[in-house]
């Protein structure tokens, strides 16, 4: 049974030749052994249809609008830098050495924390190839002459005994997975979206809302420290009958906003972990209120706040989907955007499929 | 057997389909995909073949997102290090999606080449299918009965 194919006429598809691999790493350098007639090879980010900009050569992802981004680092640095420079010395003399120290831990961690969420690919889900989308625009005609009455591009999927319903992108061509929604700011579809954030400039979704978490935590504990060390400067300043602290009133000001509203927002965001929610799920109320009678319960929740916590902020890392610094094959395979070729799968023999790619379209490191 | 190995299907077959195995969404989020047996694989693949597959992949995937001891370890330590560690370690799902790389391509050598499919790794598809490509052989004459959904894959 198996050796019957359907003999169809010899086709001039083109098989493309294997990719060659990929020239030594050297910085940005992007210069390919060159060919006769081709072009030199391109990395997948160089054609990435979302609206992101990439560094190092792709390593690095940002989103195209940085929002609030250069304020939020500004206000960190200059807080920081005022509370480094005038109060703690001060401090130092008159209380104790651990003062900077325990300053100088939470603003590294706080730095770091900022720039993974701002600068780590949030889960982005690559578009539909064209093959992909012409199947499922087969599978949703068929269901519409099917007779069957659910709303067009929509499939409904039963998760843990939770009806959810999975919407259609017509942006990415494909019926997004559940928690996945499309940023309009970026232009992409990211996995357990949470929300576009402007003061980190960049979405916040499954690889990076760990990141997102421990940052406004450990700028709640910062703000809060910061706003701790400068009163009681203050305190003590007055003690002596010192009446120079103009500098203190611009790290009092923003302390004081920042305190309440980061804390707010970390208590929100302890919430979301503990209950195993999105923002966007919490804003649209998908998990609470009826339906059909039936009230709704999160299918996602680990039903226990523990192991929701630990899954969210200690679950394996997922790998970026994007495959920013992949090859692109030499027939450009290019995914759904204005009527792509047909992508071929490229063929290589066993000799050349390298576990971590030189195959163009493997990933070369599924890293950050 | 017409196809040998990867090499002979490259050279003399031309690809004829895509099927596409969808995600199966009925115990969350995490990676598994639907071992429902596709209708165009029956006269080319055994079924029991093709359900190891999905089954096997469907392992790796649960392996990979296991939550558990060395997982909760792994994310302490890399929260503890600010993240920072990840620029330098491989992360366990990193580890498995090689292992899975490996695998598929020892599937497609050594049952899937030789009746004329090819798997295509389902990270190169954003995690959201496993795409099988269905090949004929092109240098057969024959009368030209392709299946009509050639046409719909085709260039728009």
């Amino acid at each position: 049974m198996k050796n019957d194919y359907q003999q169809i006429d010899p086709k001039t598809l083109p098989m493309p030749a294997p990719s060659h691999p990929p020239a030594p790493r050297g910085g940005d350098q992007e210069e390919r052994q060159p060919q006769e007639q081709r072009r030199k090879a391109r990395r997948k980010w160089q054609v990435f249809p979302g609206r992101n900009r990439f560094f190092c050569d792709g390593r690095i992802i940002l989103a195209r609008k940085s929002g609030v981004l250069p304020l939020t680092l500004g206000l960190i640095l200059v807080t920081s830098g005022l509370f480094f420079v005038f109060d703690c010395p001060f401090l130092v003399q008159h209380l104790t050495m651990c003062v900077p120290v325990i300053g100088g831990v939470l603003f590294v961690f706080v730095l770091i924390t900022l720039l993974q969420t701002t600068l780590t690919d949030p889960g982005i889900l690559p578009r539909a190839t064209p093959d992909e989308a012409a199947d499922i625009e087969k599978q949703i005609d068929e269901s519409r002459n099917g007779g069957y009455q659910s709303p067009p591009r929509t499939r409904e999927v039963e998760i843990n005994g939770q009806v959810v319903k999975l919407k259609y992108c017509p942006t990415c061509k494909m019926f997004r997975p559940p928690r996945t929604s499309h940023c309009r700011v970026c232009d992409n579809c990211v996995e357990r979206f949470d929300h576009h954030c402007p003061w980190v400039g960049n979405c916040v979704g499954k690889r990076n809302y760990r990141f997102f978490y421990f940052f406004i935590v450990s700028l709640s504990f910062h703000t809060a420290f910061i706003f701790g060390c400068v009163t009681t400067h203050l305190a003590l300043m007055i003690q002596e009958h010192e009446t120079s602290f103009s500098h203190m009133d611009l790290e009092l000001v923003v302390c004081f906003f920042s305190v309440w509203s980061i804390v707010g927002l970390s208590g929100f965001h302890t919430y979301l972990v503990a209950s195993n929610r999105t923002t966007n799920e919490d804003i649209k109320g998908s998990w609470s209120g009826k339906s059909g009678g039936e009230p709704v319960t999160n299918p996602y929740s680990h039903r226990n706040i523990c192991k929701n916590c630990c899954s969210i902020l200690c679950g394996p890392m997922p790998p970026s989907l994007i495959d920013r610094r992949g090859f692109l094959p030499e027939d450009e395979c290019v995914q759904t955007g204005d009527g792509g070729d047909i992508e071929l799968p490229v063929l290589t023999t066993k000799n050349e499929i390298n576990m971590v790619g030189k195959h163009p379209c493997l990933p070369l490191h599924p890293a950050v | 057997m017409w196809f040998h190995n990867l090499q002979e299907l490259r050279h003399s077959a031309s690809l004829a389909n895509k099927v596409f195995i969808q995600r199966d969404y009925s115990e969350g989020t995490t990676c598994k995909f639907q071992t429902k047996f596709p209708s165009e694989l029956e006269t080319r693949i055994e079924r029991s073949l093709f359900e190891d597959t999905v089954k096997t992949l469907n392992n790796y995937y649960a392996e990979a997102e296991k939550i558990g001891g060395q997982s909760y370890l792994e994310g302490c330590l890399a929260c503890a290090t600010a993240y920072l560690i990840f620029l330098c370690m491989e992360t366990r799902y990193e580890k498995v999606l090689k292992k899975i790389a490996k695998y598929i391509q020892e599937q497609n050598e050594k049952i899937y080449a030789p009746r004329g499919l090819l798997i295509t790794d389902p990270i190169e598809r954003g995690m959201r299918v496993i795409e099988i490509s269905i090949y004929e052989d092109r240098g057969s004459s024959g009368s030209s009965s392709s299946s009509s959904s050639v046409s719909g894959s085709t260039t728009r």
